[in-house]
């Protein structure tokens, strides 16, 4: 059937994730996970300098301005892969109680009051 | 049945989203803004080493690398294969992603013991 | 791509009009889509829909696109439309203001001519999943009657609602790219019948696969493009879960 007509098959799109803003918020979620690489090196960097006594040298390298950009936007990535990441983990447990299913709303707010917690406890623990 | 090593890769990349998601941008905020802006003191290297002097610290943190590095790895492997169009590469491109993770979590390793 | 001079219909005395951008494609005569405007009546009542009803009666009657229904509920009219996957018989003229509404057939598929997408691998992949109830130790046909709680329909009745019109294949960014991707509709099929208290198979060595639930990567816009509220890439994540866990713990429950 398919062999006697002949189809149009469109040539792959090089630029299909900037066809419409979903496509875009999504292929921004995946590339957060760069920046996730990014500080875990960074932390690694600070890691070894505070275990062999060149904390003064790796808080000059931290200090240079490109440094600090760099960190700002690994920021705004890290935050942007938490609040999004954290919002579509209801999609993947559904969690019921009794037969009653937990909305979405709830399960998302728990995982933003964790993430909240966490980040507290940890600023406490890093400045007292 | 075909085996697959994805749901592993999947438990590993999920794992590392939500400490990714939990962890991430407070220590980015504090060691990586708010410090060397000078917002926030540096702590003393006496006062790093002493937190990271008990065992179960540096475990969990080597937990936390390798989870994270193995999130970044399995997002940017989907990623680049479907940006670049390279998914008939996907042997090659996991390889060298997770390798990547692997190498990253044996340096935490080596570092950290 | 070019575009044929306006064909407007006859004047129906100052009827406010909106012009469709319509893709073409005659393998007789095109190599690839090109595509045509008409000027159709702008009624706050028509969907786009009916747009191209009035250019098939009256302006251009080789004009090829799929209809049925007109409520929702066939699933054959599903086009792109100004860039969506949208039903056109659920999409009305009115939401484009001044216009012009440009449609293409639905994206991911072969056009074999101008609005009419080839199907044949969608339906492979709807009945590879093995959408009906499995029984084990039952004679065919089925005959027993099985009794459901409401808490035990409930677990399933949303995946069962989908009416295969594809807009979630053509919302998907990763079939688009990758055919072999089984795809939203197919894996929310399946999970219609593995949440079914009265299904006795099992579907992991359809689901678990590369090509399965593993080739998603959670994009997320088949469940913004469906029109029945299925939300596939939900049952897509749910089933990640149990695939992962029965990857890990073998003794875990389907």
């Amino acid at each position: 059937m398919s062999e006697t007509t002949r189809t149009y098959r469109p040539r792959r799109d090089r630029v299909w994730f900037l066809r419409s803003r979903a496509y875009t918020i999504f292929v921004i979620r995946e590339l957060t996970s760069v920046f996730v690489a990014w500080t875990i090196a960074y932390l690694l960097l600070l890691v070894a300098a505070a275990l062999d006594g060149a904390l003064p040298a790796f808080s000059a390298f931290a200090a240079q301005p490109w440094v600090i950009a760099l960190n700002l936007v690994a920021l705004a990535a890290t935050a942007f892969h938490s609040v999004t990441f954290l919002n579509l983990a209801p999609k993947a447990t559904v969690v019921r109680l009794d037969g009653w299913r937990v909305p979405a709303f709830m399960i998302q707010g728990g995982n933003h009051t964790a993430w909240l917690l966490v980040s507290a406890v940890l600023f406490w623990v890093v400045t007292r | 049945m075909r085996r697959t090593l994805e749901p592993y890769l999947w438990l590993l990349f999920s794992g590392g989203g939500v400490v990714a998601a939990l962890l991430l941008p407070v220590l980015v905020l504090l060691f990586g803004v708010l410090m060397p802006l000078g917002l926030v003191d540096w702590p003393t290297q006496a006062e790093l080493a002493a937190l990271l002097d008990p065992l179960l610290v540096r475990l969990a943190l080597l937990v936390v690398v390798v989870l994270c590095l193995f999130h970044a790895a399995h997002r940017i492997r989907f990623t680049s294969e479907e940006i670049l169009g390279v998914a008939r590469f996907d042997l090659a491109v996991a390889v060298l992603c997770y390798g990547a993770a692997v190498a990253g979590g044996v340096v935490a390793a080596l570092l950290l013991f | 791509m070019s575009a044929k001079a306006t064909r407007a219909g006859r004047s129906t005395g100052g009827e406010r009009t909106i012009t469709l951008e319509i893709s073409r494609f005659r393998p007789e005569q095109d190599s690839e889509p090109v595509f045509e405007t008409f000027d159709v009546p702008l009624r706050d009542d028509w969907a786009v829909l009916d747009g191209l009803n009035h250019v098939k009666d009256q302006l251009d009657g080789t004009l090829s696109f799929r209809w049925s229904c007109r409520m929702g509920v066939c699933g054959s009219c599903g086009m792109t439309v100004n860039g969506k996957p949208r039903l056109t018989c659920g999409t009305f003229l009115t939401e484009f203001g001044a216009g012009p509404v440009r449609i293409e057939p639905l994206k991911g598929f072969p056009v074999i001519r101008d609005l009419v997408v080839e199907i044949d691998d969608f339906l492979a992949k709807l009945s590879h999943v093995k959408p009906w109830l499995i029984r084990e130790g039952e004679e065919l046909p089925l005959t027993t009657e099985y009794a459901q709680t409401p808490e035990q329909l409930e677990a399933y009745k949303q995946y069962s609602m989908c009416i295969n019109c594809m807009l979630c294949y053509s919302a998907c960014p990763v079939y688009v790219l990758n055919p072999d991707f089984l795809g939203p509709a197919a894996i929310a099929l399946a999970q219609r019948y593995n949440l079914d208290s009265r299904d006795q198979g099992d579907r992991l060595d359809l689901l678990n696969t590369d090509e399965g639930v593993w080739g998603c990567t959670f994009v997320g816009e088949c469940t913004s493009a469906c029109p029945k509220h299925v939300d596939p890439a939900e049952a897509i994540q749910r089933y990640k879960v149990t695939a992962a866990m029965r990857s890990v713990l073998p003794w875990a429950r389907r």
